[in-house]
């Protein structure tokens, strides 16, 4: 019996602020981001945006494509680190939103920026496990940078849905692995308002250790190598650290292009790794196999081995494409209308 | 005096090393340098360390590391003159010997600068200007620097494209040093166009932050004529300190550095030797404006002849005379304490033959010029060959 992805959907904001806008506010050289760190643009979410909305949109579209009742959906699972409510739970709005109530199992999860991709790694296992015969995992994210910090230039939002089942699978989940230690390179304390991070120290011996640590254990469990690959994903809180990693494990630019979303749409965190995997399901041909790995600071990774099925070609069609969602339809907004909708200017009481 | 010689060089990682502790790294170059002479214990031990308290929260080095090593009870001290502690520490270890105090003494520096962010380091090196008449007004060292740096251009005509290829040199130098920070080679486009920290500085003009321990061991001449086992024997022949005000403002020229130039002249009349004699030279690049005011302070050539020295080759590896060949501070790294240790490091593998692909040919007298602050605190060491 195979597991895999039945379903899949994105949702990516409409609204974009260019980084050297940002720069241009704080004084600061947008060059070195650009250019430094390969990011240009990131989205914004509207006031009316939240992981919620987000998370529910894609879902519809998974659903959609997955065209299953979601009455069949044993368990919903949202990731996120900006979760609406610190008390009271985005899965059961979003569950409640689908339809797929009260036969339902729900959780919302925590890990930085791969919480997403720990629903996904849930799901998939109670699906597999005979619990439910469908999940749904949800990775989303509005993303928070304080003014002036570095984050700033790439906390965006967006967000993607995958469901699991057994039957009618778009791909199917040939391996997952998870590599984790406690590393604390990037935190936000209940009560603050934006997270701390620990300047480079996220880089050598966070990102990299956990996301090369991932993809050599998957590969090692499910005897790949990069070459068997058609296309890879990495989580991408930069332009710059996935191809990186990317090419430190041996993939081609080739291979990562397609999954490649940052420079123009941010790190949307927890919908990050997840967001590149729709891009890529949405090319890709029966028969390719696909390496994913995001990262949560934390810190930890999880690996999937995904390989497409023929049934891909059936529904590819029916949601928007996230290539479509980030290159068109696109409202650029100045700081200040960005500061508003980020809630970053104090109003009178 | 008695004669002092190096007798054992050791040095630890550097980079940003995360799994490693202020003492972890200094009790690798510690280690090290035992392992080098063949020794396992010393007489007594100095330390420089610019500030431990505001980088790990930790003070009392002395103590602490004698015990790190496994020999509490030695006398240990550390001693602070900000990016200068390196040589201060390496001066106080060279009068005890010398005065007949103690026979063989361990001179380290250590600086543990990663596990702070960076805004908390440049407030914690910044604690070397003066308190109240420089950093209460909002200059921090690039801003220093950088003054001195438009200064020089104005009276020198110094060019812009000067001071990079001081980076260029240093980068290209340090691209041959294993135990080298930054190992990559650059060009000067690519330092004009990194990013500006203060105008005319760029971030490619700067020194990296950097985590490390260098240390050496030093003795009187007949022990370490004893301990060389063949290796030709590196004695220190002159070394001298000199102070100045703080404040950069406080003194009378921005183009020069009067430490420099009383340590150079210390230490040469003690060596009996002059700038005509030296062989090669690591010196105080923190900036690339540093290197070519110090040439010039140093007597090493005239005033406003600095900028030239890069540009015409005369200080690469292969020129007349090599500086910085180790990388320099620049891209071997400078964890600040350690810095001036490491410059005897390098010189002392120069003069042993040992420096393997930076090798400078027929190397026989070295100088090394260690500085803090702006300049305030300046040691010149000169070391050489021993027939």
């Amino acid at each position: 019996m195979s597991v895999g992805i039945v379903g899949y959907g994105s949702y990516v904001p409409r609204r974009r602020i260019k980084l050297p806008d940002i720069a241009r506010v704080w004084g600061a050289d947008a060059e070195s981001y650009e250019r430094g760190l390969e990011l240009h643009e990131k989205s914004v979410p509207a006031r009316d945006e939240d992981t919620i909305t987000m998370a529910v949109t894609a879902a519809r579209r998974a659903l959609k494509r997955a065209g299953i009742d979601p009455l069949t959906i044993g368990a919903v699972y949202v990731g996120s680190e900006s979760h609406p409510y610190a008390v009271k739970p985005s899965g059961t709005v979003l569950a409640e939103a689908l339809g797929a109530t009260p036969a339902v199992h729900c959780a919302d999860l925590e890990f930085a920026c791969k919480a997403g991709s720990e629903g996904m790694f849930i799901a998939a296992s109670l699906v597999k496990a005979g619990e439910v015969q469908h999940a749904l995992a949800v990775g989303a994210d509005t993303s928070q940078g304080a003014p002036g910090d570095a984050l700033e230039y790439s906390a965006a939002a967006g967000a993607a849905a995958f469901i699991f089942g057994t039957d009618k699978l778009v791909a199917t989940l040939d391996a997952q692995c998870s590599f984790m230690t406690d590393t604390p390179d990037f935190w936000r304390r209940e009560y603050m308002h934006y997270p701390r991070h620990a300047g480079r120290f996220t880089g050598e011996p966070a990102y990299f250790k956990h996301t090369l640590g991932a993809a050599k254990m998957l590969m090692e469990k499910s005897g790949t190598k990069p070459a068997d690959f058609a296309f890879a994903v990495f989580h991408q809180p930069n332009g710059k650290f996935p191809m990186r990693a990317g090419k430190m494990l041996g993939f081609t630019n080739e291979q990562m292009q397609q999954g490649w979303l940052s420079p123009w749409l941010g790190n949307t965190y927890s919908g990050a790794s997840p967001i590149g995997l729709t891009a890529i399901l949405d090319i890709a041909k029966p028969g390719d196999r696909i390496l994913m790995v995001s990262y949560g600071s934390g810190s930890g990774s999880d690996g999937f081995v995904w390989t497409v099925t023929p049934r891909i070609d059936e529904v590819r069609a029916l949601a928007p494409h996230t290539r479509v969602l980030l290159d068109t339809n696109k409202i650029y907004v100045d700081y200040g209308t960005y500061a508003k909708l980020r809630g970053k200017i104090r109003m009178g009481e | 005096m008695r004669e002092v010689a190096i007798v054992g060089l050791g040095m630890s990682r550097w980079g940003e090393i995360w799994d490693a502790s202020l003492r972890s790294l200094w009790t690798e170059a510690a280690l090290a340098a035992l392992a080098d002479a063949g020794l396992d214990t010393v007489d007594s031990i100095t330390v420089g360390c610019m500030t431990p308290g505001l980088f790990v929260g930790q003070e009392h080095l002395g103590a602490l590391l004698a015990d790190e090593l496994g020999i509490p009870g030695v006398p240990a001290t550390r001693v602070e003159s900000a990016c200068a502690s390196g040589g201060v520490a390496l001066r106080a270890a060279f009068a005890e010997v010398a005065s007949g105090m103690a026979d063989v003494v361990l001179a380290s520096g250590v600086e543990k600068m990663t596990d702070v962010s960076g805004d908390e380091c440049t407030a914690a090196l910044a604690t070397a200007a003066d308190a109240e008449l420089e950093v209460f007004h909002g200059a921090s060292f690039p801003g220093l620097y950088a003054m001195m740096a438009r200064a020089h251009m104005e009276r020198y005509g110094t060019t812009r494209e000067q001071l990079a290829m001081v980076a260029v040199k240093n980068h290209k130098h340090g691209s041959m040093n294993p135990r080298a920070q930054y190992r990559q080679e650059i060009t000067v486009k690519d330092v004009l166009r990194s990013a500006k920290v203060a105008d005319p500085l760029n971030v490619l003009d700067c020194s990296p932050i950097t985590d490390g321990a260098a240390a050496v061991i030093l003795a009187e001449l007949s022990i370490a004529r004893k301990l060389a086992k063949g290796r030709p024997v590196v004695k220190i022949t002159g070394i001298g300190h000199a102070t100045d005000a703080i404040a950069l403002h406080s003194r009378p020229d921005m183009t020069s550095i009067p430490a420099t130039t009383k340590a150079a002249q210390r230490a040469f009349a003690m060596a009996g030797r002059g700038p005509q004699d030296v062989h090669l030279v690591e010196l105080h690049d923190c900036f690339t404006i540093a290197e070519i005011v110090v040439l010039e302070s140093l007597g090493l050539c005239a005033p406003g002849e600095g900028g030239k020295q890069a540009e015409s080759g005369r200080t690469a590896l292969g020129g007349a005379l090599p500086v910085n060949v180790s990388g320099g501070l620049k891209s071997k790294g400078h964890p600040v304490g350690a810095t001036g240790i490491a410059q005897m490091v390098e010189l002392a593998t120069q003069l042993r033959g040992q420096a393997e692909k930076r090798q400078v040919a027929k190397a026989r007298v070295g100088l090394a010029q260690n500085m803090g602050g702006t300049g305030a605190s300046t040691v010149v060491t000169v070391v050489e060959v021993a027939s």
